[in-house]
């Protein structure tokens, strides 16, 4: 099971302002392990964010991201007290949900 | 190589013609690049896992750590870290984080001394349950100003080895922590290295760990750090939560006496 993300979500304005942290190894597939042999590709695919249910952000992602990302987006229409959900899935097909509070 | 690179090397050259002229230029185009980087420390993973850790019941015993004295209290997480490391009744021993959380886990949750101090630090294909608790005790502190006391007598005698060894020179070459740390504007490659006999430089370095090392993927702890500095240097293998290692920690803890405690940080 993936650890948890941290999610950050904040209202300026009549814009939401959201800061995810994930934790993924996001390896490339072009490493070598000690022993010489590649490390199979393991990275995030898919990320989506919702508000209030509603689809704000759909990203497909590739191996070029970095360890742990960290991705920040902003949408309008949010107001404090509202709900962000984000997911990510991965190659292997690993999935993770975290649910936010807009403050 | 790994793709950090690039994203480190960015920064860089656009700093490198200035570099000629002006070491300072070059100095604030690193700074720009760390304060980039520190919104989204993923250093805050490792705190989050670290609190349920410290939280979770483990062990033979099936306690938590809620219980463990850092030296403020049983169960007092807030602050601790500022004042260690520090001499310990139960144990009569000098202890700092690393090996006071060695010690709960030892006497609280029923681990041995040998499991307890099972992946110190984590790499490729480990992950590390002592650097996590580490994050999450650290960032208590956060915003307190270090004071190490100096009181007990093994605290003045562990502050009096820790010092010997960091003059000490040895190994292959010839070396002592001093050569790097002892005056100013040293570097390497293109890392300032902080001079640790200065106040000010002493505080700014060591209120700055542990930290999330961008290059490694990791959060380090200062057992880590110091660990990694005798590989550096080529000295023997620094040991884990020793009294060696404690007592250059509380030597350096207790120089950035006054500091501001601002860690997890993040580091290139």
């Amino acid at each position: 099971m993936a650890d948890p993300m941290k999610i950050r979500a904040n209202a300026m304005g009549d814009k939401v302002i959201v800061k995810v942290l994930m934790s993924h190894e996001m390896e490339t597939g072009q490493r070598k392990d000690s022993a010489g042999k590649t490390i199979p590709a393991w990275f995030i695919q898919q990320v989506s964010a919702t508000h209030n249910g509603k689809t704000v952000l759909n990203a497909q992602w590739g191996p070029a991201v970095s360890k742990n990302p960290f991705l920040e987006f902003r949408f309008s229409g949010g107001k404090a007290g509202d709900k962000v959900q984000v997911t990510w899935t991965d190659n292997k097909g690993e999935k993770r949900t975290d649910e936010a509070t807009v403050g | 190589m790994k793709r950090w690179l690039i994203a480190l090397f960015l920064p860089l050259m656009a700093a490198m013609p200035a570099f000629a002229q002006d070491g300072d230029a070059t100095v604030k185009e690193i700074e720009k690049y760390r304060q980039a980087l520190a919104d989204g420390n993923p250093a805050e993973l490792w705190e989050a896992r670290g609190e349920d850790l410290w939280k979770k019941k483990r062990g033979p015993k099936n306690a938590s750590l809620e219980q463990c004295d850092l030296g403020m209290g049983a169960g007092k997480v807030k602050g601790a870290y500022a004042a260690l490391p520090r001499y310990f009744e139960d144990t009569d021993k000098v202890e700092d984080l690393e090996s006071r959380l060695v010690t709960c886990m030892v006497m609280l949750q029923g681990f041995s001394y040998d499991q307890a101090r099972k992946n110190p630090f984590g790499g490729p294909d480990v992950k590390s349950d002592m650097e996590a608790l580490v994050a999450y005790v650290t960032s208590a502190s956060r915003g307190i100003k270090m004071n190490v006391a100096l009181k007990h007598p093994k605290e003045k005698e562990a502050f009096e080895i820790g010092k010997k060894m960091f003059f000490h020179r040895g190994g292959p070459h010839d070396f002592a922590c001093a050569t790097c740390h002892a005056s100013d504007k040293q570097r390497i490659r293109l890392q300032d290295l902080p001079n640790l006999t200065k106040q000010e430089p002493a505080q700014r370095a060591y209120t700055s760990w542990p930290a999330y090392r961008v290059s490694q993927g990791e959060l380090r702890s200062f057992q880590w750090r110091l660990f990694d500095c005798f590989r550096q240097q080529r000295f023997p293998e620094l040991v884990f939560t020793s009294q060696g290692s404690v007592a250059l920690t509380l030597y350096l803890a207790k120089n950035a006496n006054g500091g501001v405690f601002n860690a997890p940080s993040i580091k290139r």
